[in-house]
Parts: C-alpha cells; structure tokens; sequence
C-alpha cells in the first residue's frame, strides 16, 4: 500500500541521477507513474470490495505511529490522479522532445514532477493529520519548483504570491496540528475523530475552522481564492495543467475528510454553504472578464471548487457523493483544458482571446480537442459535467433549505456564465476570421532579436501606445516594439492579400508551428477520456456513492485503522 | 512541574511579530516573518506537550517524568521542512533581484489591465479609436498607416482594397 508513495519518490531520486541522460529519464518517468496507476487501479479494486483497510509503516503500534489508509474515496482519487500525471507526463515528454527549449529544462523536470505526484499520493492515504501536512508540503515543495521552472521574471513575480500563501497556510495547518495535538493527545484521524467529539463545543468549532481555513485556502475557496488566478497562468502548460487537476483538489479532499470524518456534528455547514456560494458566482464573473485563455481558465477552476464545496457543505450522502463524482470529473477536465490552453499557444502564439482567430480553419483537431472538454465544463448534457452537476443539484433540492435553494440557483447560472465564459473563446478563437498570424509575430520577433529592422517612424509612433504596455525596461519594449511593427505591416499584407479561402496558399499562414504528435496524442488521451467517464458514469457514480456512505458512516475508517497490520505482515 | 507562562507569552509576541512583516510588500521582511511564524508555530507545538519533563530515553529516565516525545518528533519534522523552504524562498528572492531588481510582491499587470479595461467587448469598439496594432484585421485605414513601402502620403480611401490590386 505504500507503493504510490515510494514509487515516484524512488523514481525521482532515479531520474535525477540519470539527469544527463534524457531518454532513459523520461522513460523512468513513464514506468514508475504507469506503475502507479496500476497500483492506485489495484487498490482501487481492493477498497471497493473489501472496504477501507489501513497499514502502519515502521511496524509503530496505530494511534504513535504513521498510518496509511485506502477508503474508495482515497483509491479513487488516486486512480484519477495518476491518470492524469500520466497524462500530462505524456504532453510534457512530447514538448519537450518537440522543442528542447530552455524554458522547461527537463532534467530537473521529471524529478520533481514525480515528487509531486509522490506528495499527492501521500496526502491523499495519510491517516493522521501530521502525515497530511508532510504530504502538504512534499506536494507543495515540488510545486514551487515547477511553478517557477526556468526563473524567468513573470514566473518569479507569480511564483513569490503563490509560496508566500502556501507557507502561510502551512503554517496555519501546522499551528492546528499543535492545537489538536494539545487538546486530544492524538493526531491520528481514526483516533480524532472518536476524542474530538468528546471536546466542549467552542473548542472543537475553533479546530475545524482553523483547519478549514488552511484547507480553504489550498482548495481556493472564496475569499481566500484570489492568489490561484494570480500565480498558476504563469506556469508551462503542463505545470498549470498538473496544478489546476492535482492541488486544488487535495485541498478540496482535505474539507471533505475534515468535515466527514473528524467533525461530523456541521457546525460551519452554513458558513462552508455561503462559501461555496461565492466562489461560484465571483470566480466565474472573474473568468466572464477574462481576454487571456489561461486566466480565464484559472477564474473558472476557482468558480467549479465552488460546486465541490456545495456538495460537502450539504453533508448528506447525495451531497458528498456528488462533490466526489465532480471532483473525479473536474480533475480530469480542467488538466485536459490547460493542456488544450498549451495547444493553442503553440499554435496561435499567444493565449489572449483578443489575438487569438481562426484557429477551427487552422487547425480542426485543435477546435475539437477545446469543444469536448470546455462543452463538458459547463455542463452540456451528455457529458460528465452535466451528470455531476444534476447531482448536486438533486441533492441540493433534496435537503430543501433556504441556503441549499440559494446554491441550487446559484449553480445554475454559474453553469450559464461558464458556457458564456466559454463560448467567447470560441468564437473568438476558433471562429473569428485570423486577426494575426503568429507565424509572422514570431518571424518577426526573431528578426528584432537578429538586429533593428528600422520601422518607418510614423509608424512606430503610432505604435507607441500598443507597445508600451510591454514592459517599463527600455531595451525589451523597443525590441517588442519593432517586433509588433514588423509583423503588423506582413499581417495586413496577409490578412488583405488572401481571403481566408486562399489563406492556406500563403506562405506565411501556413509556415505555423506543427503541433507534435506525442502533444496532441496526450491531449486527445484525456480528451477521450474525460469522453469516457461520460460513459462509465454510472459506475462511477456508484463509487462515489459508496465513498460517501464510508464517509458519512465513519465507522468502518475508524475501525479499519485500529486493526491495522503492522507494513511488514501484509507485504 | 507547573505549566509555565513564558512560553504562551513568547508564542504570542512571535506571532504577532510574524504577522506583521508577512503583511510587508519587502520579500525579505516577509521571509523573516515566516520565520518568526515558523519559529511560534514550533514552540505551540512543544508546548502542545504537555508540561516539561525528563528526556524520553528509556533507561535513563522514569517513564512517569518523561516529556511526550510525540511533539518533538514533530518539530524536527516542521524544522527541516521550514528549513528547505527558507532556503527556497531566499533563492527565489535573490533571483528576483537580479531580474527585476526589486525585492517585494510584484504586482499583477494583466488583472490591472483587466480592471482598467473600459469597453466592455472589442466588437462594440470603434476600430479607428485603437492604436493600429489592435485594430482588426482589413480594417480600411490599416491599409495605409501601417505599409511602410507606402509612406504616409497615400491616403487611404474608404474601400478596402485587395491587396493583388495594388
């Protein structure tokens, strides 16, 4: 059981040791997280049929020492998230082997990615609290270094307001630790959750707050959302795809094991409820106001927390299976959309909508790749997202209070605002006749680097205000400047002298970046299988069901840590 | 062996140091204040032990007046976490200097823009209001202001041209 931990971790220190051999790295990668599907599949398959079963590694009786559990909840997680690590492993592997640039320098890559998806794995079967916060922080640690791949100077900026948040809720977790620690004597869950409750009330409401708000703000929940649209766009397109799948989502795990497991009795129900509200409706009016792709993408991922958040706040069974399914759901859409995000800026250059055109004429796998999953975001009805949020709204309309109504119509228009959010991005994107031809921004840019290619000054005066906004550094908004001149005066040439029917014959339109394969293969893989949870929903959802009945019973968790093997008998 | 004052005292004032350079826009007031928080959280955390006690080593001392280990065991842990992470942000800092050089939050340039933003849509806008570059594509003054080989004197006219005309 072990395995999803110690896997990538050996696996990390393995690919750092083969740092100056490339290949034989990215095939280590490819092994040790395929090898971890199987295992997280295996568990899986185990949990489901035998329920949650619990080891303790070092062989320490189980309230001391360190204890791992598997629920359905935490092997389903698991399963959904290796699947995606492979997946966007699979993406970075082929733009790196597309583009050997210096932005993602890939020796490095691969090990902290594995050790990412080892703090994950590891947040996800920890059975006490402290084993969390390691797994926390492993995760985190893994991700600061990939959020800021290559130093360049946006990265930083952004990198700096995401680590100076994550400490701080670290730190607030840990202070919880101390508290809970100081209260019960214990910071074991299986242990907390039968001596919390026997704590005056005040003080357990103080315990769950603090941790919800440490929580609250990994899984950006509203008001303490306002640092992910900052700090993730800034990151490669698998780094942001990875992050926006993966982190949020052990926050959101973190809620849902707090509140079901630890704090049954839903003193901050409401609370979490009005929370939920709000990251809904002001995340995804953020992503409606949106001209860059990926921020947009960013507003929209804070505004669905917002629906798992509902599902855990109504606390019955409907709700915390619905909250589970649309995790499992959301994970896998939101890493395929920033994947696609990262198909599009290769292909047009850029990901500001208001540059972005004609792409569904470009490039038509492109345009399906984006329609499937961002379709499935907002929920249209065949797909996974509209199965989720049914759910959840049943399960809403079920428990029939004022505030559970208020969320209902709250997520009903979020789900509207989602499609509209998504809509201008295909219309503009896809559909707009080609507005600028990246080919040409690139050329030129490379032929500003190369040398002053002495624009007319008439022109560039009256370019001043477009370039301006590049940069206040001198140097780099005159290159930019004499880069946009350039490729302004090929684009109108281009954009006139051929109607979008002779666009192909052109030589500049044509000569865009091919997408490579490996890229576009990893992409239509998630795709497919976003796709495809569509039609094993039913299974699925009966999973979830059955996670949630384990989380609201509670008893079997408990139980199955107090018998739990010593690592060495079960191996 | 009574619970002593001076630690919850020491916790407290750390904190309050702690939050107060965290709240700084300087990078390095924020990672002093980080470690002054991490400081607080450890010593909350040793004194989530219980009062002081002897050694937890078996056969040195009585069960009875041990400390509880649990807790340090702990505080290494969150010590060499805060450790890595110290020395992280130190580095991110120092990088941030050389590019920039500046060391505080930098600001977020393109939610600046968004929030100054005016139009509410690029299509209820009146191309000739934008700077050449942001206008659309065949936009009819685009023709002329934007050809160098032209020069300024061809006026444009109100039609847009095929460019194989010219």
């Amino acid at each position: 059981m072990p395995l999803p931990v110690l896997l990538p971790l050996l696996g990390a220190a393995g690919a750092l040791l083969l740092a100056h051999h490339p290949r034989a790295q990215r095939a280590l990668s490819l092994l040790v997280l395929t090898a971890v599907l199987a295992v997280s599949v295996a568990l899986l398959v185990m949990a489901d049929a035998d329920g949650p079963t619990a080891v303790a590694v070092g062989g320490w009786p189980v309230p001391l020492g360190i204890v791992l559990v598997v629920d359905r909840l935490s092997a389903l997680m698991l399963v959904v998230a290796s699947s995606v690590a492979l997946g966007v492993l699979l993406f970075a592997v082929g733009q790196g082997a597309a583009d050997r640039d210096e932005d993602t320098p890939l020796s490095i890559f691969h090990p902290t990615f594995l050790v990412l998806v080892a703090g994950v794995s590891n947040a996800f079967l920890a059975g006490d609290l402290f084993n969390l916060y390691v797994g926390f922080e492993i995760l985190l640690m893994a991700s600061y270094v990939l959020l800021t791949l290559g130093g360049t100077a946006p990265r930083i900026r952004g990198g700096i307001t995401y680590v100076i948040v994550s400490l701080t809720s670290s730190l607030i977790f840990l202070a919880a630790i101390g508290l809970v620690y100081a209260a019960t004597g214990t910071v074991n869950m299986a242990d907390l959750a039968v001596k919390l409750a026997e704590l005056p009330e005040g003080t357990q409401v103080l315990l769950q707050s603090m941790l919800l708000i440490a929580f609250c703000i990994k899984a950006a929940v509203f008001p303490l959302s306002a640092w992910l649209p900052d700090s993730y766009p800034t990151a490669p397109a698998p780094v942001t795809a990875v992050f926006a799948g993966l982190l949020t989502k052990v926050g959101v795990y973190a809620i849902i094991r707090t509140q079901t497991l630890l704090f049954p009795g839903g003193a901050l129900d409401d609370l979490l409820m009005w929370a939920a509200l709000a990251t809904m409706v002001v995340g995804i009016l953020g992503a409606v106001a949106q001209t860059d792709l990926r921020r947009l993408l960013s507003f929209t991922l804070v505004s669905h927390i917002g629906y798992m958040v509902f599902g855990i706040a109504l606390g019955t069974t409907a709700g915390l299976a619905g909250a589970i399914f649309y995790v499992a759901h959301h994970i896998a859409i939101q890493t395929t959309l920033f994947l696609v995000a990262g198909l599009i800026e290769r292909q047009g250059g850029t990901t500001s909508i208001d540059r972005l055109g004609g792409l569904a004429r470009r490039s038509p796998l492109l345009a399906v790749l984006f329609f499937v999953p961002a379709m499935n975001l907002a929920g249209i009805p065949p797909l996974s997202g509209f199965i989720g949020k049914l759910g959840l709204l049943q399960a809403g309309v079920a428990e029939g209070s004022a505030a559970a109504y208020a969320l209902v119509g709250g997520g009903v228009v979020t789900s509207l605002l989602t499609l509209i959010a998504i809509a201008r991005v295909w219309t503009r994107a896809f559909w707009r006749p080609p507005t600028q031809s990246p080919a040409d921004d690139t050329a030129a840019a490379a032929a500003a680097d190369a040398g002053p290619t002495g624009p007319a000054s008439g022109e560039e005066d009256a370019l001043v205000g477009a370039g301006g906004e590049a940069g206040a550094d001198g140097g780099a908004a005159d290159g930019r400047r004499t880069a946009r001149a350039a490729a302004w005066r090929r684009h109108t040439r281009v954009a006139t002298a051929a109607d979008p029917d002779l666009a192909p014959a052109d030589g500049a339109v044509q000569a865009l970046r091919p997408l490579p394969g490996s890229m576009v293969a990893a992409t239509a893989g998630l795709v497919a299988v976003t796709v495809a949870l569509t039609f094993v929903a039913g299974g699925l959802y009966g999973l979830a069901d059955g996670a949630a009945r384990d989380l609201v019973e509670r008893t079997p968790y408990i139980e199955a840590v107090f018998d739990a093997p010593a690592a060495e008998e079960t191996r | 062996m009574t619970p002593t004052v001076v630690l919850p005292v020491i916790i407290g004032g750390l904190y309050a140091a702690g939050v107060y350079l965290l709240l700084d826009r300087s990078l390095t007031r924020v990672l002093l204040g980080f470690l002054l928080l991490g400081n607080a959280t450890n010593l909350l955390l040793l004194s989530a032990g219980g009062p002081a006690g002897l050694a937890p080593i078996l056969g040195v001392s009585d069960p009875e007046d041990m400390n509880d280990p649990l807790p340090q065991a702990l505080i290494l842990t969150a010590i060499v976490i805060t450790f890595g992470v110290s020395a992280f942000v130190l580095a991110m800092i120092h990088r941030s200097w050389r590019l920039v050089r500046q060391e505080v939050v930098g600001t977020d340039e393109e939610d600046r823009r968004v929030a100054a933003r005016k139009g509410t849509d690029a299509d209820e806008l009146d191309p000739d209001d934008l700077a050449p570059g942001d206008r659309p594509a065949g936009h009819a003054d685009s023709l002329h202001t934007v050809d160098a080989d032209e020069g300024p004197e061809d006026i444009a006219d109100d039609i847009d041209l095929p460019a194989g005309a010219r």
